[in-house]
């Protein structure tokens, strides 16, 4: 059974680990829409996914938090990427899978992945 | 919802918005009164007697109302689609508690699905909030039994500049969660059955 004796050595391990939590400017931003249409439409484990994966992958200056209601309920799980300096962009229609995806090409290689935004989903409407 | 637990999320959600600094998740299951009760309750801003009428009337929840939302009401319909009940009891400056009654035989169940992974993520997403989440079983002709989880212990340990949040400790959340639900569930825990 988990002990909070373990809590403690996981408390001083961080705390020998000098900066906690010291990330400080230049935060690219990942909010996962969580309204009540977003969680139905399967926003939580596509918010799980991010967060593994930007912990998997070390990114320091990525912060991903969940918003309230984006707006556009159609297009629910949306997830918006804020990176300072540059334009919003707008996934959606999102799974964990192409969270993964997003990760990898877009917050760890800079690419957007145009077939997951609302632009490419809007034109190739089914 | 495909899962109790996803209202639970968006439930939780209505009580962070109302600023609550603790959230208590309550999950009662009690098989000799084919019960499962889910209480979400904080200590936000609460709401008048009109505002609490409103928000169950499901004459107000056609989502062209911007001003009224579908989470309340959903809730709600799911626990009566039952056969179960539902009741919001609020006091403004004080807090909410909203509660879900469900009978689980009713063909109109939903499941209540992955509960330790909404508590998790809830902890997780929110770390200057407190938590307690507590989950009680009565099994068949047994005792009630519970285990429960309240960050506030976590953060007593923790001190102040170790985040709820690290890793390290939503992986240490998750298998508390995990190890002591599957406890809490194993219907031979009995005095003496072990023994046999
Ligand atoms: N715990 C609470 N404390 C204070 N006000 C609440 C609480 N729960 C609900 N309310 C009020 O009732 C309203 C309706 O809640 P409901 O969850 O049905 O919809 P919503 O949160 O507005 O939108 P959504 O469809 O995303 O859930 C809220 O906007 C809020 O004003
Ligand atoms: S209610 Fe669906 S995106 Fe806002
Ligand atoms: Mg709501």
């Amino acid at each position: 059974m988990k002990s909070l004796a373990e809590l403690q050595a996981i408390r001083d391990k961080a705390r020998a680990a000098v900066n906690i939590r010291e990330n400080a400017e230049a935060e690219t931003r990942v909010l996962v829409g969580m309204a009540t249409c977003g969680i139905a439409a399967g926003a939580r484990p596509v918010l799980n996914a991010f967060v593994e994966e930007v912990n998997k992958r070390g990114l320091r200056d990525t912060m991903v938090t969940q918003t309230g209601c984006i707006g556009i309920c159609q297009y629910e799980p949306v997830v918006e990427i804020i990176t300072p300096g540059k334009e919003k962009v707008t996934y959606v229609k999102m799974t964990a899978e192409k969270a993964v995806r997003v990760v990898n090409d877009h917050l760890v290689n800079g690419n957007v992945v145009t077939e997951y935004t609302i632009g490419a989903n809007a034109i190739g409407a089914k | 919802m495909r899962e109790l637990s996803l209202n639970v999320m968006d439930i939780a959600q209505n009580s962070i918005s109302a600023g609550a600094s603790l959230i208590t998740v309550t999950v009662e299951e009690d098989e000799d009164l084919d019960e499962l009760s889910i209480s979400i309750g904080d200590n936000g801003r609460g709401m008048t007697p009109e505002q609490v009428e409103h928000v169950t009337d499901p004459f107000f929840t056609t989502r062209t109302t911007r001003s009224v939302g579908l989470g309340v009401p959903l809730f709600k319909m799911e626990a009566e689609m039952t056969g179960g009940r539902f009741s919001i009891e609020s006091t403004v400056g004080v807090g909410t508690t909203t509660t879900a009654v469900f009978k689980p035989s009713s063909v109109d169940m939903i499941p209540l699905g992955d509960i330790n992974g909404t508590i998790s993520m809830l902890v997780m997403m929110n770390p200057d909030l407190d938590f307690l989440y507590t989950r009680g079983y009565r099994p068949r002709g047994e005792e009630r039994r519970e285990f429960a989880l309240d960050t506030r212990e976590l953060r007593t340990v923790l001190g102040e500049d170790v985040p709820l949040n690290l890793p390290d400790v939503t992986q240490w959340v998750n298998d508390y969660l995990s190890e002591n639900t599957s406890e809490l569930l194993t219907k031979d825990t009995q005095e003496g059955a072990r023994d046999i």
